[in-house]
């Protein structure tokens, strides 16, 4: 690696971060009436190219674009069948998966959803310049809508959001376990909901379907396509690793030149209160996820009667296609075959996606807003790992909370800390909406632990959710931390070296962009030069007087994740072998002997996310592999794991 | 010093387009009027013109930017003279000249920064000496003594080049001799029972068209700078002319070319139609751009002049539906001689050059009114585009063709707009390079490019350059909206040519010309990202031989290079185009 340039940290400072002011959307529903809103005119602003067409009229397009044809003609010549048996086929996989945008069912979800939101939420807060950006974004080119992950509420807030500022009506790309609650899979698909399977990994015909279907409304600018980078709600409010399928298709008419450019447009997302809390940690825990069932979703009814905080929802600034492309992409290599004739993206074309993808997710993080008790679920969970079993002291909190608030703004973090109310006042209003996870008795405060073991795991891994929100945050300077604790001198070639491995292992469980190892590690010694933490020279990195704190702190942060990993191994090196399906629950069991044992401090390991990473990690770095078969085993190499360091 | 044929030069503008008596002026009501008696719009007063100028570009009459009147001959640096090739220059008898006006004259071509530049009074590195070889032998003649000298060969034409082509390369050191062609302009011969012609290649297309149309023949090629530019230069950079569809490109029309080079003379032994003879070498010299020698003779083939010509116009309520139709014409194979494609922007600049007084011009909107005011109901000004058509051949057989044409764009929502509409599209061929020196005495620049492209890309490119365009010019810090403009002026079976014009005011701006080169260049890589070819017929000279290499290959560079090395291992001919 090399030296820190001036112009590299330029795009570091965290204090450049510009971004724009919130205003609270329900004060307006609180004050007038819900049903003139959800009958008021509505006209948005539409992309200037468009030309208007109906339901029917898209799926025609489809139907008949060449693309298809082109794959229609392959099939029937492949299995022997007639063109239009597989036209067909073709007709029928465009009718389960296309959405029916109406304005009436908007305007009932508009309405519904006004009376639930007031009940739920104390405030829905929109920064209303990014969707002024937004609304020239729309006019001026296709658009994506790229919302983080974190709730079912996510892609029903956004239509609503959209509906409310008169901007036009996405159309939502959605998982196809919805269409078993039928009649709100309709009503979905009748406010812009269209629904993929979850895998058609050979289906070529499904493929073109669905693929063209999305391009076609894109291109002829129909409505702002939307979805889920994070392709499925997260479970431990860390960012998901993009999934670059559908990323690959709307970036597909730009770089074929069929567009002129295309905005990506960047929507975060965050809730104080998660409406899934419960249910997510349940489920990491290894209780299985309920099938969707709109009996389901009306048992939830329980829910209305508590009180989740605020939502922040965030529009980032658009991203053009054409921007990031610029000397990346060479567009010229779509010249010599007909478009209309699907063709596997090159290598240049995939790490161009990925790295976008990686780009977007990053500026989602960016703009996710981090509410007081993020930090304390920090706190808590370190003391709690301490075993410190009194609890702690609510000055002790408050001020720790107070360092915590001053080290993640330099960071950067985008933290709404009202700095105008003591901040005990703050701690504790934090605390009482989520008095569900803590216990405070005498002046003391603990996570509310009760006896057993799944119990606490699941109050420990609520609370992780939490804490796990500003991890993006940290994670650079926290592997930078680790990096200096475990590496053998204050050597920076050494230090440097125990961070890529350390980055390398867990590229599974942070957005961490493959091949950014000297940007990530030039950005984290950056950060904990600035904040006087360390001192770095030609050859040596040195710990300042003050900086241990700091250190101390960041080094915590990766613990309960590295000793997590270490567990995964040790468990792996005493197998001779186990097939996919053993794995999590024998995992499971080993973990909670440790945990019992006392071996092993961090509950929140229980967490099959963390698990799946783990093992991930770990074929990724060839330490296990996976073998196929009737049933897949892995076959572990405990020499080769001691000998990379595991 | 002998001055040659100065007709030409003298009535010629030193630093612009065209005839030095025909121009664009504003009169002193604040009129657009063109000047002269040349065209069919001479003398005539177009009322629309300052309106359109005005709001297209935010141009305002007050703000003049006039050009220097005369040439300084100071600014022009004394020429570098060989004096061993000019003493034996001068035993030839060949007429030579070292003046200052004859070496500026052939120093450009009509790119944007070379006129600006001569309005400006900047002259650059032109050429030292200007010789008028009169026939094949004074060009075999010079091309020794030049090889014998080590003097620097530029061959000129018509000097119409709009790719930098005729650019003195600025680190020559040699002596640099333009070679102007001029004065061999004569046809030899015509053989009727082949029908084919033998012309020196200095001819003028205007005149080879009018001496060959007095014997009742014609060649029917006819690019859009016919008026002025030559047979030779047309060999030189693969010309294409308007009415291809009937009598082909300069390839399809050259059945034998005679050129000098430093190794000699290369010509074939036959005028056979067509030979299986390794690669065709005809196919090095077309597009050879100067690098290789001097085109002297020419045989073309001639067709006995059309009976009947017709002009027609269609108009579609928007520029997918006009390609769409262009499309369908080529598929089936009977475009007429020229069909051609405005977009929306083009068609309100065409209905601006509207001149006053007219029984001939008729407007669009006049037509329109008159026959298809209630089917018209549906079109959007802003949006419908206009065909030109042109057909050529007997009677009968042309008017047969119109309805099949005029029948298939009925298909596409095209709806005839009659003759004058079509024949006036034509006229503004002529007239519209006029039109950028009245730009440029108001601080508008601007210029044209042209690309080839398959079918299926011909609307992507339309949009994406025009689009790209706009942007980097709000970018680059133009302060008024560029025109940004194209029309589809040639179809083939597999694609089709376009070209583009974009103009902008450049009130504001420090250096205008630096900053349109620069979203020219972002204009032509947005072309070529897009599937669009370097060139269609303009050549590549020395302003896209940037892109030469990711354009042919590296090996067919290579190929060309070894071509040139062996032709011209001492680069006599070095203006440096192409590779």
């Amino acid at each position: 690696f090399q030296p820190v340039t001036p112009v590299v940290l330029l795009i570091f400072n965290p204090m450049l971060k510009k971004r724009d002011d919130f205003e609270d959307m329900l004060e307006e529903r609180r004050n007038s009436s819900d049903l003139r809103y959800a009958l008021k005119c509505y006209t948005p602003v539409l992309y200037k190219g468009l030309t208007p067409c109906k339901v029917s009229e898209l799926k025609q397009m489809v139907l008949q674009s060449d693309q298809l044809g082109y794959v229609i003609t392959q099939v029937s010549k492949e299995k022997g069948v007639t063109s239009d048996e597989v036209t067909g086929e073709a007709a029928a996989i465009l009718e389960e998966m296309a959405q029916r945008l109406q304005l009436s069912t908007v305007r009932f979800f508009a309405f519904t959803l006004s009376k639930v939101f007031k009940t739920l939420f104390r405030s829905i807060c929109i920064n209303e310049e990014g969707l002024q950006r937004l609304q020239q974004a729309i006019h001026n080119h296709p658009v994506v809508l790229l919302p983080s992950h974190r709730s079912y509420m996510d892609f029903l807030l956004m239509s609503y959001i959209l509906y409310t500022y008169d901007l036009a009506l996405p159309v939502i790309a959605a998982g196809m376990d919805f269409m078993g609650m039928k009649v709100v899979g309709e009503m979905l698909r009748m406010s812009g909901a269209f629904f993929i399977r979850r895998s058609f990994g050979g289906d070529k015909l499904y493929w073109a379907v669905f693929s063209e279907y999305v391009k076609i409304m894109l291109k002829n600018g129909y409505a702002p396509v939307e979805f889920f980078l994070e392709g499925t709600r997260s479970r431990t409010a860390k960012s998901l690793t993009p999934k670059l399928g559908l990323l690959n298709i709307v970036m597909d008419p730009f770089l074929k030149g069929e567009v002129f450019d295309i905005s990506l447009v960047p929507v975060s997302i965050s809730y104080e209160r998660t409406l899934e809390e419960a249910l997510y940690a349940r489920e990491l825990l290894g209780v299985p996820k309920p099938k969707e069932s709109t009996s389901g979703l009306f048992k939830a009814r329980k829910i209305l009667s508590e009180d989740y905080g605020s939502i922040h929802v965030y529009f980032g600034q658009p991203v053009s296609v054409r921007s990031l492309a610029e000397s990346r992409v060479n567009r010229s290599q779509f010249n010599l075959i007909p478009r209309h004739i699907p063709t596997r993206p090159s290598e240049e074309i995939l790490s161009f996606v990925n790295d976008s993808a990686y780009r977007l997710v990053r500026a989602q993080e960016e703009n996710m807003v981090l509410k007081p008790w993020v930090l304390l679920a920090f706190v808590l969970l370190q003391k709690q790992a301490a075993e410190e079993k009194q609890g702690t002291a609510l000055d002790e909190l408050t001020e720790q909370a107070v360092w915590l608030r001053d080290l993640s703004r330099q960071y950067g973090a985008f933290l709404h800390w009202p700095d105008h109310i003591p901040p005990s006042e703050v701690v504790s209003s934090s605390l009482s909406l989520h008095r569900g996870l803590v216990r405070i008795s005498e002046g003391r405060v603990q996570l509310a632990l009760e006896q057993g073991l799944l119990y606490p795991g699941f109050v420990i891994l609520s609370c992780a959710s939490y804490r796990n929100q500003a991890l993006n945050v940290f994670i650079r300077p926290a592997l930078l931390a680790s990096a200096i604790h475990t590496a053998a001198s204050n050597r920076k070639q050494e230090i440097y070296n125990s961070f890529s491995f350390l980055r390398n292992m867990f590229s599974n469980e942070f957005i961490l962009c493959p091949g950014a190892t000297v940007q990530d590690f030039e950005e984290a010694c950056y950060l904990l030069v600035k904040t006087g933490t360390l001192q770095i020279n030609q050859q040596e990195v040195l710990i300042t007087e003050r900086g241990h704190r700091t250190l101390a702190f960041l080094t915590s942060v990766l613990d309960p994740f590295l000793q997590g990993y270490q567990v995964v191994c040790r468990f792996l090196c005493e197998q001779d072998g186990l097939t996919e399906k053993q794995f999590i629950p024998a995992v499971r069991k080993f973990i909670i002997k440790h945990l019992l044992t006392g071996r092993l401090r961090y509950t929140e390991v229980l967490s099959s996310d963390l698990q799946k990473n783990a093992l991930a990690a770990l074929i990724r770095l060839g330490a296990v592999q996976k073998i196929k078969g009737n049933n897949y085993c892995f076959n572990v190499f405990p020499s080769e794991a001691r000998n990379r360091g595991l | 010093t002998f001055k040659s044929n100065p007709k030409k030069q003298e009535i010629m503008k030193w630093n612009g387009w065209g005839y030095s008596d025909s121009k664009f002026l504003y009169n002193k009501k604040g009129q657009a009027e063109f000047t002269g008696k040349r065209y069919r719009l001479s003398g005539m007063i177009i009322p629309g013109l300052r309106e359109w100028m005005e709001s297209t570009f935010s141009a305002n009459l007050q703000h003049k930017t006039p050009a220097a009147p005369i040439l300084n001959s100071s600014a022009v640096q004394p020429p570098t003279l060989n004096e061993a090739f000019l003493k034996e220059l001068k035993s030839t008898g060949i007429p030579f000249s070292h003046d200052a006006e004859d070496r500026v004259f052939r120093s450009h071509g009509h790119c944007l920064h070379e006129i600006f530049a001569l309005r400006e009074g900047k002259i650059g590195r032109v050429p030292d000496l200007v010789v008028w070889p009169n026939c094949h032998n004074d060009v075999v003649k010079i091309v020794e003594l030049a090889c014998k000298h080590n003097v620097c060969l530029i061959p000129y034409g018509g000097g119409t080049s709009v790719s930098s082509a005729l650019e003195c390369p600025p680190e020559e050191t040699r002596s640099i001799v333009s070679l102007d062609t001029s004065q061999m302009n004569r046809i030899l011969w015509i053989d009727e029972k082949n029908l084919t012609a033998h012309v020196e290649a200095g001819i003028v297309g205007q005149d080879l068209e009018r001496l060959l149309n007095e014997s009742g023949y014609c060649t029917g090629h006819e690019p859009d700078s016919m008026e002025f530019s030559s047979l030779g230069g047309w060999v030189a950079t693969r010309a294409s002319g308007m009415k291809k569809n009937i009598y082909g490109n300069i390839e399809d029309l050259v059945v034998h070319i005679k050129m000098v080079t430093p190794r000699g003379v290369i010509e074939k032994s036959c005028q056979g139609p067509r030979m299986s003879t390794g690669p065709d070498v005809h196919h090095f010299i077309m597009g050879s751009e100067g690098t290789l020698g001097v085109v002297t003779e020419v045989t073309m083939k001639i067709r006995p002049m059309p009976e009947y010509q017709k002009y027609g116009s269609v108009v579609f309520p928007n520029f997918e539906m006009g390609v769409a139709c262009l499309r369908e014409v080529a598929r089936q194979r009977c475009a007429p001689a020229s069909i051609r494609l405005m977009d929306n922007e083009q068609f309100k600049f065409g209905h601006a050059l509207k001149p006053q007084v007219s029984s001939i011009f008729t407007s669009f909107l006049d037509g329109l009114k008159k026959f298809y005011i209630t089917k018209f109901k549906g079109f959007d000004p802003n949006r419908l585009c206009v065909a030109t058509l042109l057909f050529e051949g007997d009677r009968e057989k042309v008017l047969q063709h119109e309805k099949q044409v005029y029948d298939i764009a009925a298909k596409f929502g095209g709806l005839a707009a009659g003759e004058d509409n079509g024949q006036r599209g034509y006229m503004l061929t002529f007239v519209i390079a006029y039109l950028r020196d009245l730009g440029m005495d108001y601080y508008v620049i601007g210029e044209s490019f042209e690309t080839s492209m398959p079918w299926d890309r011909v609307l992507d490119i339309c949009r994406n350059v025009k689009a790209r365009i706009v942007r980097e010019c709000k970018d680059k810090g133009v302060q008024f909206p560029p025109l940004s403009t194209c029309r589809v002026t040639q179809t083939y079976d597999a694609g089709a040519c376009v070209y583009f014009y974009f103009a902008f005011n450049y009130r504001g701006l420090s250096d205008p010309v630096h900053v349109y080169e620069q979203v020219e260049h972002a204009a032509r890589e947005e072309i070529l990202a897009n599937g669009g070819s370097l060139s269609h017929h303009h050549g590549v000279g020395k302003l896209r031989k940037e892109w030469m290499r990711e354009s042919i290959s590296s090996v067919g560079m290579g190929m060309l290079k070894s071509v040139k090395d062996y032709v011209d291992p001492n680069n006599i001919f070095g203006n440096r185009n192409l590779l």
